[in-house]
């Protein structure tokens, strides 16, 4: 009797063990019926919620076109607010389905931490907050101040490599949680508030009074922000990309929320490719072939993404990183055939 | 009709067995054994397999590489080549400040509260009584919260500091900032006085004891101690030149350079951890000054004790015996509570190392087991120097 007990256990043991390697992220998220993603607790632009917990953002709308390609309702997606120091532990520990929180594409995170960048949200790079009242112009004359950074991040290794390599010294004031490297700066506790400039401009906005400081012309790295998956899930690593490149495919060909149900009867292939008129793309990804219909026509295509999250904080698209290709941009999809 | 028989013995040895306690007992304990091992082989083939599964690394070798990240507070040189064995380093140096130092001051203004809160005087009773009530039900993280964005606001910003001491000490919103007595000859020779003194000191405390127990004479030798203490190294530094080498803090563009800095995370961690445990301390003093029976007080009057020696002699030592074992307890609290800092921005070794480290080089379960060794390691040497104290101040039975 005693040996059947542990053979019982060592049986058990196998099957779990044997169970928790081989995940099929697709096959999990359809069961339960939602995706969980990983977003930051409060950026605006990217992830913040309002007063009745109603999540927007770049961010935000990424893990909405997922949702609405897989269960073809935008809403059937939970957010799980995350620090920077959380972040890639829960997508390892498959807390979260995917992880769409303002994290810049590096090689060690690609290579080294078990998870994989499927595309770039948004084109960002490190800038520098300062109260006006120092009379700083430039990045280059801030040796010796105190300077307030979120810990875990990209921005603290950049911060420490422009100071080292300018020859100045520079005292960190390093906390967990952006509202409290925000609060910090703004009590006086540091001259200098640093990281991607896009948030720079979004946090300046609940600084107590934001005309009373600038953000310095410097932009010290690149900061490719976007999506990332769990290494290992081909398949979900692929419908995470190819949902992002649908976003610039309908953008690219004129396909945007408000035109998407006409342009259905659309003469143009690429178009009836990308909204499943043609082909069975949507099979390549284990899903039905409406999938990127179902994007755009819940969420809309890139253009709309960007205008409904990230204008509003004043940074404009034309022009910038973030335009599409066609117009000297670096949003470039390849294309769906 | 033998093979049966055979049979009916055998099952009866097994019954036997069965019924045999001591076969039981070692039974189910290996059993048990096998149980708990088979777990955690589980649990050690399981992280592997998944680690393997997502291309993942595992082992030791990261701690050469270079950490790529600055610390604002280190006691030990650092930058941003060091590496991750650095910042490990580093960030147990912090700990072990706060520690220790939380430590000292909290048994001070633990027992000062613990006697208080005894006092007989109705207002100083009351108010310890009000101090302890509300410190110890208020949780710490949010005591420190209190302070640290208390300290930061109530400070003026760095242009407008605080001069104290006639400008050589600052205080503003980005902490404390105190002049550095540099190493030179004369503070060598001062040191050598102090470190004479202590010993002197020592050995002072034995001569008087002796001579109370030989003669019935008391030496004062603290008021003596206290005095030699000042008096012996002033002379010396005189002697050795009266040479000022302090460097005092200066305001450049945006800081304060030079001199010692005291950042406020630090402070603020610091006070919201002293006063924390000093508030369970002082209930602890107070339950071991009340174990003593007043018969013990009233036999040391009737023996014509006066009132320092009654407390030295009779009660301190009897309620020593019941305020060790907790008062152990609040050191290793407060040593673990010291891994909050990481909420208000003070470099400790969960801010620095389980926090900043394991992000950057994602070496998740190294990093956490090595902290957790660090709190273990810390906790097991409190305790043992405890419990050799605890030891050493037991009744002596006979």
């Amino acid at each position: 009797m005693n040996k059947k007990i542990v053979t019982i256990a060592l049986g058990a043991a196998l099957s779990l063990s044997a169970s928790a390697a081989l995940a099929d992220t697709l096959e999990d998220v359809q069961a339960k019926g939602y995706l969980q993603c990983g977003v930051t607790p409060s950026t605006p632009g990217f992830a913040s919620p309002d007063e009745n917990n109603n999540w927007s953002g770049i961010d935000v709308d990424y893990c909405r076109a997922m949702a609405a390609a897989i269960f073809d309702d935008p809403e059937a997606v939970r957010f799980t607010p995350l620090t920077s120091k959380e972040r890639f532990t829960a997508l390892s520990s498959g807390e979260i389905d995917v992880l769409s929180r303002t994290t810049t594409w590096t090689m060690s995170r690609d290579t080294n931490l078990g998870i994989s960048f499927t595309g770039v949200m948004f084109y960002d790079g490190q800038g520098f907050m300062v109260p006006k009242d120092l009379g700083v112009n430039s990045a280059l004359e801030l040796s010796d101040a105190a300077v307030c950074i979120e810990s875990g991040t990209t921005t603290e290794l950049n911060a420490a490599d422009y100071f080292a390599t300018n020859g100045m010294n520079y005292n960190p004031v390093v906390f967990e949680d952006q509202d409290e490297v925000v609060k910090a700066y703004d009590d006086g506790r540091c001259d200098v508030f640093t990281t991607d400039s896009s948030a720079l401009a979004a946090e300046r906005f609940s600084l107590a009074d934001p005309d009373a400081h600038k953000i310095l012309p410097q932009i010290i790295s690149k900061e490719p922000l976007g999506p990332s998956v769990r290494q290992g899930d081909d398949l979900w690593f692929n419908i995470s990309r190819w949902v992002y490149f649908a976003l610039l495919e309908a953008e690219e060909y004129g396909v945007n929320q408000a035109n998407v149900d006409e342009m259905l009867g659309s003469e143009n292939p690429s178009v009836r490719r990308l909204l499943g008129v043609e082909g069975e793309f949507g099979s390549y990804v284990g899903l039905p072939g409406d999938w990127a219909y179902r994007v755009i026509k819940h969420v809309g295509n890139y253009a709309d993404v960007y205008e409904r999250n990230v204008t509003p904080i004043g940074i404009e698209r034309a022009g910038s990183l973030n335009d599409l290709w066609t117009r000297g941009g670096l949003q470039y999809s390849p294309p769906i055939r | 009709m033998a093979k049966s028989q055979e049979q009916l013995h055998e099952r009866r040895s097994l019954s036997s067995l069965i019924y045999d306690p001591q076969f039981r007992s070692y039974a189910f304990q290996i059993l048990l054994l096998l149980v708990l091992v088979g777990f955690g082989w589980w649990i050690v083939q399981n992280t592997v397999t998944n680690l393997q599964a997502q291309n993942k690394t595992t082992g030791f070798d990261f701690l050469s590489n270079t950490a790529g990240f600055d610390i604002g507070f280190s006691l030990v040189p650092y930058s941003r080549e060091s590496t991750y064995l650095e910042v490990f380093y580093v960030g147990i140096l912090n700990t072990l400040l706060v520690a220790i130092t939380g430590i000292v001051l909290a048994t001070l203004l633990g027992f000062v509260l613990g006697i208080a809160r005894l006092s007989s005087n109705w207002i100083i009773a009351r108010l310890a009584t009000i101090y302890i009530e509300i410190i110890r039900n208020i949780p710490l993280l949010l005591q420190l919260f209190f302070w640290y964005f208390a300290v930061l606001k109530s400070m003026p910003s760095v242009r407008s500091s605080l001069e104290l001491v006639g400008g050589a000490v600052f205080l503003n919103n980005r902490g404390l900032y105190l002049p550095n007595p540099n190493a030179n000859s004369a503070f060598l020779w001062v040191q050598i006085a102090i470190a004479l003194v202590l010993v002197g000191g020592f050995f002072l405390q034995r001569w008087s004891i002796r001579r109370v127990e030989l003669t019935g004479e008391r030496f004062p030798y603290i008021p003596v101690f206290l005095v030699l203490l000042i008096v012996v190294p002033t002379v010396t530094w005189f002697v050795s030149g009266a040479e000022w080498n302090i460097t005092y803090p200066e305001l450049n563009r945006f800081n304060f350079q030079g001199g010692i800095q005291l950042p406020p995370e630090f402070v603020a961690l610091l006070f919201g951890l002293v006063i924390y445990t000093a508030a369970f301390i002082g209930e602890t003093v107070r339950a071991g000054i009340v174990s003593v029976s007043s018969g013990q007080t009233e036999a040391a009057q009737s023996l014509g004790l006066k009132n320092n020696d009654r407390l030295n002699l009779v009660v301190i030592p009897q309620a020593m015996r019941v305020i060790v074992p907790p008062l152990t307890s609040q050191y290793l609290n407060l040593t673990k509570n010291s891994s909050l800092a990481v909420a208000i921005g003070y470099p400790d070794i969960v801010n620095v190392f389980m926090g900043t480290a394991l992000n950057q080089s994602g070496k998740a379960i190294e990093v956490i087991f090595m902290t957790m060794m660090v709190y273990l390691t810390l906790s097991l040497l409190t305790s043992m120097i405890m419990n050799w104290y605890n030891a050493r101040i037991a009744l002596t039975e006979r």
